[in-house]
């Protein structure tokens, strides 16, 4: 399927972007009491793989929630090419996609409406056009035999995949994963790990990955950050990570199972 | 405090919902397939019920006024009071009722594990407003069917009391005569009012459990949870704006 993803690549019908590059100002964001994200501050440049690490709850996912506007800040603010992430004009005029979590595929909607969806409520095409775009889409993910089957009906690799394509058919020009390869096997997340790259090779997206995935990190990232405590205690290429020199970012990458005194031990005394 | 904090957002968020709704309302000639999903599901779907239910209503209220009338020997009057408390009351009251029952819950329901699965926020990533596909549609079949819904029941509740007047012993009023006081006093404008009555009911049962369902937090749980506060929110904003919208109608009457 790889030669065929890779060589289809000037046929696809997809335009080739124009990246944007992201910013991010003295973020600061409490639920409640807790303080999630701390003064963060973060530049990614136009059609760069960043990939972000982290413990779970550490905010990686609030974050990307801040980035494409479903968070308000308490304070700073999120830049996209230099303009208010929340404003109108980035909004109406920048392509933007989340890949998340969960997927978050409509669930009343078939595979092939899921994608046309975006296409449609915003007049994109006739409804031939529509249906060649998507099943483009499809075709690129090798998903063509999953159009008509309901979310429900599929495996959780090929949700991970319907769920990029349709991020796709949106042709975004920042596109942000939550987790992408997170309850995969390691063949199918390797294949996740390989479309991210071509996407952005082929598109010039600018991409930014949440994962806690050391093998995609050093394989596809062009940076990596670590976030710990709302604030990121390690940036850099991701040969950076092989011999860290803070002790967290090494604990963090390589713990080491210590049946002798086991850390839950510690926890819960 | 807290309660009283919780149900001004309710208000608030229930309001703004309103006005997303309705600014886009042009593009709802481009939501017809939404639309008549929404109508089917809204009208089809609560025919039964609300043809069962209002039949035993007019029968049972044809039972009792004849009761208390046998005494004055005024039974000939049992269609003009049927008839008008179903148009002006039961009918519409019933239907309201029905609704938050069978199509409020179910929206909260839909709405609310779209909103914890994370698909309302796909929406808005979408740019997709989830008020102009979710709501509108929902809000303006609704506004179709329930005059259809109260008409329905209303001749099915006039109905059935027809048939308990002449099958009950102590009532034995032909339907010929039930009809002919019943037409005395039901006017044209007591339908359109009870219908302007079901409208309201109606649209504010769809609003309010759409808002609920929109601004669920968390997981499985709160979904029942969400459902309960909907339909228990509709109910009681059925049975206290009946009183208010009761009254304005009488005014604007007289
Ligand atoms: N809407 C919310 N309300 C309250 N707390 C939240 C909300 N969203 C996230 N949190 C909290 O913020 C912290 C970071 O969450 P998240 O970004 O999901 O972590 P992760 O890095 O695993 O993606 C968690 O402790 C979570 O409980
Ligand atoms: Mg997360």
């Amino acid at each position: 399927m790889f030669t065929q993803f890779s060589n289809s690549g000037e046929s696809v019908g997809f335009r080739e972007n124009k990246a944007v590059g992201v910013s991010i100002e003295h973020l600061s964001k409490s639920f409640n009491k807790l303080n999630v994200l701390k003064d963060f501050s973060l530049k990614v440049a136009p059609g760069e793989i960043f990939v972000l690490m982290g413990p779970s709850g550490s905010g990686k996912s609030v974050l990307l929630r801040h980035i494409i506007g479903l968070e308000m800040p308490d304070s700073g603010v999120v830049l996209i090419n230099g303009k208010d992430a929340l404003s109108e004009d980035i909004r109406e005029h920048v392509r933007m996609a989340l890949v998340f979590q969960a997927g978050a595929l409509f669930n009343s909607l078939t595979v092939f409406d899921n994608l046309a969806l975006y296409l449609r409520e915003h007049r994109l095409g006739t409804e031939k056009q529509i249906k060649d775009k998507v099943m483009q889409a499809l075709t690129l993910l090798s998903l063509e035999d999953a159009a008509k089957k309901y979310p429900s009906e599929l495996s959780g690799g090929m949700k991970k995949r319907v769920a990029i394509s349709r991020a796709l058919v949106m042709e975004p020009q920042l596109l942000l994963y939550d987790e992408p390869t997170s309850e995969l096997d390691p063949v199918s997340s390797a294949m996740i790990d390989e479309i991210i790259a071509t996407l952005r090779d082929q598109y010039r997206v600018t991409t930014i990955v949440v994962s806690h995935d050391r093998d995609l990190a050093m394989s596809i990232a062009d940076r990596v950050g670590i976030l710990m405590n709302g604030n990121l205690i390690h940036i850099g290429t991701p040969e950076s990570l092989k011999n860290p020199t803070d002790k967290r970012v090494s604990d963090f990458l390589y713990p080491k199972v210590d049946l002798n005194n086991p850390r839950f031990k510690k926890i819960i005394p | 405090m807290n309660s009283i904090r919780s149900v001004l957002e309710g208000v608030g968020s229930t309001l703004i919902l309103f006005m997303r709704s309705i600014s886009h309302v042009g593009t709802l000639s481009r939501q017809k397939s939404r639309f008549i999903e929404q109508c089917y599901v809204i009208g089809y779907t609560t025919l039964p019920i609300v043809g069962i239910l209002s039949f035993f209503v007019g029968s049972v209220l044809a039972l009792q006024s004849g009761y208390s009338m046998q005494d004055f020997g005024t039974q000939q009057f049992i269609g003009a009071l049927v008839g008008l408390s179903m148009v002006r009351e039961l009918g519409p009251m019933m239907v309201a009722i029905l609704l938050a029952g069978r199509v409020g819950s179910a929206i909260t329901a839909e709405l609310a594990s779209m909103k914890v699965n994370q698909e309302v926020d796909a929406l808005v990533t979408m740019n997709i407003p989830p008020a102009k596909i979710l709501v509108l549609p929902r809000l303006a079949a609704v506004l179709m069917m329930m005059p259809v819904l109260t008409v329905i029941s209303n001749l099915v509740g006039w109905f059935g009391g027809a048939l308990v007047c002449k099958y009950t012993g102590f009532i034995s009023v032909e339907p010929q005569q039930y009809f002919q006081a019943l037409r005395h006093v039901v006017k044209f404008k007591d339908v359109i009012d009870g219908i302007c009555k079901a409208e309201i009911f109606g649209f504010i049962v769809v609003l309010v459990c759409s808002s609920i369902g929109l601004s669920t937090r968390g997981g499985p749980r709160e979904i029942g949870a969400a459902v309960t506060k909907a339909v228990v929110s509709s109910l009681v904003l059925i049975l206290v704006l009946d009183y208010f919208v009761t009254k304005l109608l009488l005014a604007i009457l007289s």
